[in-house]
């Protein structure tokens, strides 16, 4: 390639050098306004560095090369979604269930890769040293591309399934959706640090491979070639996002030694937030994938237990240890999927996508990957609702669940070794009483009360008449669902579906 | 197995997404730089408030004192969204690479006088932290601004500033074979030497601007106007009489990119202007605060580039920049 | 030592680095999966530009591995010759 200086018959920089005269040779320490004023949220909160030169650059990436690379990735991932639409791609899914979970992507997601664009675009001005403040800026332009081509990629799929109609809207309005909302909205409301901590280490190298890679896999196992080009084009701007987000733990790390506590204040509570957020895409892999690659609890052992181990054996040189409540987290990977499953089946009618029960096959599937949990907790209960359902009472649970303050996730998970009592925890501050699911959101809550007392809960903001009025009709209304929301066995997307699969036997005779 | 197209039926359900088709008032396709940029900012229901400063909401409308009908009205002439402003961009660098191949492998530098090198070392050299400064002024817009229309466009600008001076450094590592020497000194130079104080007392104003739409006038349109028409739309062309064709053919990139960031910033400044009188004003005022410091700041930078035609090239860079000012309606 | 790995796309872009890998790394263990590969090691995976040179018959910039990459996991060390993924511990 032709990068910076390449192709010169003259003398030819080695790329370390070049990038230190190109990147790092642009700064100058400001004196007419005073640095702090330049750079206001570099240091409130409390992480000290002393030297920003002593930052190592892991990629050294040139802007040309940036927009010669990006653009060759957008040329390839533009002509498959191209190809896919002209051949209606869609048709040849294992299975219209399939497309719920690009629903839960659009509306859940790809907002949060917007948000980590705005939020990077922040960390990328406010970071007062070059090297960490150009790779920030790189990442807010990625998560941007993530964003638009994730729209891009499901444009055509809502011209012929429910549920992706509204994405912007529901992502502010949905009562399942506060939940990946508030993750992101607590991280842009951090300061810059707090923010890399929470984005570029917690959520990009811990836990970000636990989204995309099995889903992208999934996805190209599913049919899905649109769905798998995308992701895996994000991905290969995402092992550049994990390495900046180590190398930036490492910085705040050497930097000073009163820093750790800070940072592993964070790490446990960014820890705990995302774990509590890719619930989501827990049930997502073990229940909404009709083919399906691997179970969450086999993902949770290979990207975390596994390689987070090796990470964490590294970092344990400054002092820092595995997040607080790790053991919580991988204990409740045998649970977590069919807890969230179950709490959506209740709910379906409230929700901008469809659920439905396993089939025996399924539900074998769930036995064979859960030995010990499956058929002792979770079978019993759906088949409950499956004679439920053959009597015609297709279970819906018509109150309105209480939410954690801090995740905002229905309070239906167990006990930490008890999964058959619900837990419940709880904190005053200023008069109120605040509830949570476990006791990771009560310590993040404790933490910071005045920050999360603020949180816009939607079951309180219903009762409160802030969501279109008193009923349930009128919620659904305001949400703007049209048809998108029931069981699949009713859904408009299944009568789609079934005249498609009709045609294609007709054709095939 | 495949699907006969022609035996069985596929039909739509939308052409578009909801709140595209409310914008529009009806339900037609849309192209790909509308869905990626209406309405993909969320407005409501934030949950926190920023640490560092409660007074305003996640995304706010009262971080500036501009006000839109429409924050989607300030849309990017050029429609860039991430994949087509990239691609733009990789196809400019590429003719812009075959430019300084030929300059390199032909030793084109050798034909220019020895003087007008001397002048692009000393002077345009240096300006690379002036793209800098603008750099991260277009990232403070990228968080402050309200609506993806102004600030994915801010988010590029953000990003072509970074290029733009890395691009001149590469012209440095031209002039000096590549060891690096002339770039060594440039941060010293630019904090240290008489000539460059205005500029950088200019620069270092606008990173604390506070209203996210005055820093992206100053920066972007008065400032750039005037530093960018002296040095590039002035001075190098007229370098060409001196045997500089070889120099201009390295600023190729930054000429091309002149055209297609006034498209842009003349659009937004355009509608903002439109809105409402208020608005008008209020950038007339900003306008002219920042290009008369702007224009004041360069005249050392002037001098040292083009002579004794200083003062009249710079006045009529300041003419051009205020008939187009007058067009968009905030002169 | 920990594991350091490597995901790469499962495509012809991918191929040559996928086998320049498998041959500077004794210790490599390559899994596959759909639409893409895996690649562990114990401590240390380097990728040689030259290696990579030598299967694809063509200059071979190592940023260019930025078009195959899925993930990685390990501290990275990258310049003009090779990168370089590692523990400490």
């Amino acid at each position: 390639m032709n990068a910076i200086n390449s192709g010169a018959s003259k003398k030819r920089l080695p790329l370390k050098e070049k990038y230190r005269h190109l990147t790092r040779g642009l700064h100058w320490d400001t004196t007419y306004q005073p640095m702090n004023k330049v750079f206001p949220h570099a240091a409130y909160e409390g992480i000290k560095i002393h030297d920003w030169d002593k930052w190592e650059d892991p990629f050294r990436l040139t802007m040309d090369a940036y927009w010669k690379f990006q653009a060759e990735k957008e040329r390839k991932l533009y002509a498959v979604l191209d190809t896919f639409a002209q051949n209606n791609g869609q048709t040849n899914f294992t299975d219209a269930r399939y497309v719920n979970t690009m629903k839960l992507f659009l509306t859940g997601v790809s907002p949060l890769e917007y948000m980590a664009h705005r939020g990077f675009g922040h960390a990328g001005r406010q970071m007062a040293g070059v090297g960490p403040r150009v790779a920030c800026q790189m990442q807010s332009l990625d998560e941007l591309r993530h964003v638009q081509t994730q729209i891009h990629t499901m444009s055509h799929l809502n011209k012929y399934f429910s549920g992706f109609h509204e994405f912007p809207h529901l992502h502010s309005r949905m009562w399942y959706l506060s939940v990946p909302k508030s993750f992101f909205d607590d991280a842009v409301t951090a300061g810059p640090f707090e923010f890399m901590t929470a984005i570029g280490f917690s959520f990009e190298y811990v836990l970000t491979n636990l989204l995309f890679v099995p889903f992208m896999s999934g996805a190209a196992y599913n049919g899905d070639m649109a769905t798998m080009t995308f992701g895996f084009s994000a991905q290969s701007d995402e092992a550049r996002h994990m390495t900046l987000g180590l190398e930036v733990i490492k910085f705040m790390l050497e930097q000073d030694e009163q820093n750790v506590p800070i940072v592993q204040k964070w790490i446990d509570k960014w820890f705990w937030r995302g774990h509590r957020m890719l619930g989501l895409v827990a049930m997502m892999m073990d229940y909404m994938l009709p083919k399906r690659i691997m179970s969450w609890k086999e993902a949770w052992s290979m990207y975390f237990t596994e390689a987070g181990g090796a990470l964490f054996a590294d970092l344990a040189r400054y002092g820092i240890r595995l997040p607080k409540y790790a053991e919580v987290a991988t204990a409740e990977a045998d649970h977590i999927s069919h807890q969230n499953w179950a709490i959506f089946y209740q709910y379906t009618h409230a929700a901008g996508f469809h659920t439905w029960l396993p089939s025996d096959e399924e539900m074998d599937w769930l036995s064979a990957k859960y030995p010990d949990t499956f058929d002792k907790y979770y079978r019993p209960r759906f088949d409950l609702w499956r004679e439920m359902e053959k009597e015609g009472k297709r279970f819906y649970n018509m109150g309105l669940p209480q939410l954690c303050s801090t995740c905002q996730i229905p309070m239906g998970y167990t006990e930490p070794g008890d999964p058959t009592s619900i837990a419940f925890r709880s904190s005053k501050y200023n008069g109120d009483t605040y509830h949570f699911c476990s006791d990771g959101c009560k310590d993040i809550f404790d933490n910071e009360p005045e920050k999360f007392s603020q949180a816009w809960l939607p079951v309180h903001q219903i009762f409160q008449g802030n969501c279109g009025g008193a009923t349930m009709e009128d919620v659904l209304k305001w949400y703007k669902l049209d048809g998108d929301n029931m069981d699949y066995a009713q859904s408009l997307d299944k009568k789609m579906w079934d005249e498609w699969q009709a045609g294609k036997n007709r054709v095939s005779g | 197995m495949q699907l006969d197209l022609k035996t069985i039926e596929v039909k739509q359900r939308r052409q578009t997404f909801g709140h595209i088709a409310r914008r529009f008032g009806t339900d037609r396709p849309a192209s790909r730089y509308e869905e990626g940029t209406y309405d993909v900012q969320a407005v409501e229901h934030f949950h926190y408030r920023p640490t560092w400063d409660p007074r305003f909401q996640i995304f706010d409308p009262n971080k500036t004192r501009v006000k839109m009908t429409d924050w989607y009205a300030l849309t990017d002439v050029r429609q860039y969204y991430y994949a087509t402003y990239n691609i733009a961009r990789a196809r400019m660098y590429e003719a812009v690479e075959r430019n300084f191949d030929l300059v390199e492998r032909a030793n084109l530098l050798d034909t220019v006088d020895p003087k007008w090198l001397a002048k692009i070392r000393d002077v345009l050299v240096p300006l690379r932290h002036y793209e800098w400064g603008a750099n991260i002024v277009n990232a403070g817009i990228t968080y402050d601004g309200y609506g993806t229309a102004i600030t994915q466009a801010a988010c590029f600008a953000m990003a072509d500033r970074l290029g733009l001076a890395q691009l001149i450094s590469r012209i440095g590592l031209t002039l000096d074979n590549g060891d690096g020497t002339s770039l060594d000194g440039t941060a010293a130079r630019w904090t240290g030497e008489a000539k460059f104080q205005g500029l950088r007392r200019v620069v270092e104003d606008m990173l604390v601007v506070d209203d996210w739409f005055e820093a992206l006038l100053a920066q972007n349109f008065a400032v750039d106007g005037i530093v960018h028409g002296l040095v590039y739309g002035a001075a190098i062309p007229a370098g060409n009489a001196l045997g500089g064709t070889p120099v201009s053919l390295m600023c190729e990139f930054i000429a091309e990119w002149r055209t297609d960031s006034a498209k842009w910033i003349d659009g937004v400044l355009k509608a903002a202007a439109k809105d409402s009188p208020e608005n008008a004003a209020l950038l007339a005022g900003w306008y002219r605060t920042w290009r008369d410091r702007a224009l004041e700041a360069v005249k050392p930078l002037a001098e040292g580039l083009m002579d004794g035609a200083a003062a009249s090239a710079l006045a009529e860079v300041a003419a051009q920049l205020d008939a187009r000012a007058a067009r968009l309606g905030i002169a | 030592m920990s594991i350091v790995s490597i995901t790469l796309q499962n495509n012809d872009d991918a191929r040559p680095i996928i086998a320049a890998i498998l041959a500077d790394n004794p210790k490599a263990e390559l899994s596959n999966f759909p639409a893409m590969v895996k690649i562990n090691a114990e401590g240390e995976l380097i990728v040689n530009r030259e290696t990579v040179e030598d299967k694809l018959g063509r200059p071979w910039d190592v940023q260019e591995i930025h078009l195959s990459l899925i993930s990685l996991s390990g501290n990275i060390d990258e310049d003009d010759d090779r990168l370089r993924l590692f523990w400490r511990a």
